[in-house]
């Protein structure tokens, strides 16, 4: 970290859409901090994926797999009731719980299974905490006949049997990992020790915006999809671009779904939402972004939560698909640059919005998504009532409903 | 003329082979690192790889791993392991010490003030795992200017232009990673590492070391026929594991192990 450039003007930039540059920095952000071994591994991955994305064939197969397997479009709803009881904005949301397997995550799996295919790996790997991740990469890997295999920490496996056993139903092995916290952080790094001893048949298809390059690029590339059919269905049914989008960061791949497509509208304001889980002041959290410092993990630099020594340090949420010590590099990038901004919400505001959402529009959101229903409940009802807030519905909250219920005492 | 060059000069006209063990500092606990050090010294070691303990050791085998969580419970940091290091210094001038680690504890440091205390105490060269040559222009000018030498990995998936280029960045020595997998794996073959170090011998006079699945005697021979220097990693950080309650009997057992490498070393004409 040698040039702090804290003082980026936002003015001055026109093009957030056009990063990262070729060496896969977003400003200080990003690279590839991996060994030598994946070094090779990962330019050849780089040419498949810039090779593909531009591809009729490829994107027509993917346009095609989106809209009959995953279910697309995915609506963008009016929560007119919840936006009346707020008394302030229209809020819309974008139903990515709608989509197959119920979450934004199988937009990813398909686009990364495909390339898979196209680079002839028979083989696909996936780190997963909540199990979100990897179920929806078992679930395409069933779809393409590829063998996959899965890790997950032996804490998260104890915490999500529900997923394990999906994930199994669908044909995968789950790796139980027992190295370190025995969670996310660690599910990753086996994953990339798998990746590195089988590299020649397999493929590692990481569930979020960050990693070495060029993954945070190309996961957000397969995600943005999101933003763009909600470009469209605002203008569609709205006639107008939003004033405002929330969505909910843990590394960030929902909310750089729904960011991309806006980033150069400099009229459309930004929140990606963290995880404050006991609150910020507690230390008990997953923000990195809020209350963290920038560093190296994973094979990117970006912000993390770590001790004064760099080591990395447990995170805290009640809701697993948050709890990652890191974050994508593109926010970091786009913190410091002040395009978008970074809040966060406690546990228990993040249970009260779940609840208002399943009682007022009889929508079970998922407890990720619930963060971002939580800040909009915060600055709706001070804004117009012909502003109009979108939020990315990222998941569905049946998965969540065993958390809900212990944490309220209740034995189903 | 730094430790590593004097020490490669010498094993070259002794013709010799260089024998460099690894050990994590602060595994089983820092205050005995510096003792087990001068054993293997003692025991016939010529350089001495120190890891850096890290939360998320991404390229390590779970023997390595454990060494790591090992030294964290022990509250092992950084400026620990420069302590360790000065106070091995106290005693031995002349067996250099690499630094071997991973990127995120270096930065939280800052690349000037890590590399000042790491000359300050002693150390002559350093490995960071996760940070290829094009990510490390800032790191490489502050090592220059304290006169520690990067030492950078090469890989069976290195090609062609990446291992000009690394050749070009190297200083002190190259250390080539035996096969596709972390450290501690088992299935090196002795063929296709001779043929990969042939074809970097082509593009670089630095002394070559080869590391990762070279786990005794009778394979760190075969490698030494073939390469510079043979790393010992797993195998040495297992005896430690195994008698982390009994410093004698550990000391023991890793004075035997060492002086087998050395002998097995030595047997090569």
């Amino acid at each position: 970290m040698s040039k702090a450039n804290k003082n980026i003007n936002n003015s001055t930039i026109n093009a957030f859409s056009c990063m990262p540059n070729e060496n896969g920095h977003f400003g200080l952000y990003g690279g590839r901090f991996v060994s030598e071994t994946l070094m090779g591994p990962l330019e050849d991955l780089e040419e498949a994926y810039k090779k593909y994305i531009n591809d009729p064939e490829f994107n027509a197969e993917f346009e095609s797999d989106l809209k009959h397997y995953v279910g697309r479009p995915s609506p963008l709803y009016h929560a007119k009731r919840w936006s009346e009881q707020l008394g302030g904005a229209q809020i819309y949301l974008k139903r990515e719980d709608l989509n197959h397997t119920g979450a934004h995550k199988i937009n990813n799996t398909v686009g990364q299974a495909l390339l898979a295919k196209k680079m002839g790996k028979k083989r696909v790997i996936a780190e997963t905490g909540a199990g979100q991740h990897g179920v929806a990469t078992a679930t395409v890997a069933a779809r393409y006949g590829m063998e996959c295999v899965v890790y997950m920490g032996a804490e998260d496996i104890k915490r999500q049997a529900i997923n394990v056993f999906r994930i199994k139903l669908l044909g995968a092995t789950v790796v139980p990992v027992e190295a370190g916290s025995k969670t996310l952080k660690d599910a990753l790094n086996e994953a990339m020790r798998d990746w590195v001893t089988y590299v020649d048949k397999t493929f590692y298809i990481i569930g979020t915006v960050a990693g070495p390059h060029p993954y945070p690029a190309m996961v957000r590339d397969f995600n943005a999809v999101v933003g763009r059919e909600v470009r469209q269905q605002c203008l569609s049914q709205i006639g107008k671009l939003p004033d405002t989008l929330v969505a909910c960061v843990g590394g960030g791949s929902n909310a750089i779904g729904l960011f991309h497509s806006f980033l150069n509208d400099k009229g459309v304001s930004l929140y990606g939402v963290e995880a404050a889980g006991d609150g910020l002041e507690t230390g008990k959290h997953a923000a990195p972004l809020s209350a963290g410092k920038p560093g190296v993990l994973h094979g990117n630099r970006t912000y993390l939560m770590e001790d004064n020594y760099g080591q990395i340090i447990e995170t805290h949420s009640i809701s697993a698909g948050l709890d990652y010590p890191g974050v994508g590099p593109e926010h970091a990038w786009l913190k410091d640059t002040g395009r978008a901004n970074y809040v966060s919400v406690t546990n228990n505001e993040a249970i009260q919005a779940f609840h208002d959402l399943c009682q007022i529009e009889g929508i079970i959101p998922a407890l990720e998504s619930s963060h971002a229903l939580a800040y909009i409940s915060k600055i709706a009802p001070a804004m117009d009532k012909n502003a109009i807030i979108i939020a990315n519905l990222s998941g569905r909250g049946d998965k969540d409903i065993q958390t809900i219920a212990t944490h309220e005492g209740i034995t189903i | 003329m730094s430790r590593i060059e004097s020490c490669f000069n010498a094993i070259k006209k002794n013709n010799k082979k260089a024998l460099i063990p690894f050990l994590t500092a602060g595994d089983p606990s820092p205050n005995i690192t510096a003792s087990l050090m001068h054993e293997l010294v003692l025991a016939g070691s010529d350089i001495i790889e120190l890891g850096v303990p890290f939360s998320d050791p991404m390229a390590d085998g779970p023997v390595i791993q454990r060494a790591s969580e090992r030294a964290l419970a022990q509250n092992t940091n950084t400026d620990d392991v420069f302590n360790i290091v000065a106070d091995f210094r106290t005693k031995d001038k002349t067996t250099p010490i690499i630094l071997m680690g991973y990127s995120n504890p270096i930065e939280i440091m800052g690349y000037s003030k890590f590399t000042k205390k790491a000359s300050d105490a002693g150390v002559d060269g350093l490995i960071v795992v996760d940070l290829p040559p094009e990510e490390s222009s800032d790191l490489q000018g502050a090592l220059t200017s304290y006169d520690i030498d990067q030492i950078f990995l090469l890989s069976p998936t290195t090609i062609d232009k990446r291992l000009k280029m690394i050749c070009k960045a190297a200083s002190g020595f190259l250390y080539y990673v035996s096969l596709k997998g972390v450290t501690g794996s088992n299935q090196l073959d002795i063929k296709m590492v001779e043929e990969k170090i042939n074809e970097i011998r082509t593009k670089t006079t630095l002394p070559l070391a080869v590391g990762f699945g070279i786990k005794d005697a009778q394979v760190a021979e075969c490698v030494g026929r073939i390469s510079d220097a043979v790393v010992i990693g797993s195998a040495l950080v297992e005896i430690i594991a195994k008698y982390a309650k009994n410093t004698k009997e550990m000391k023991k057992r890793i004075s035997l192990f060492i002086s087998s490498l050395r002998k097995a070393l030595d047997n090569i004409q």
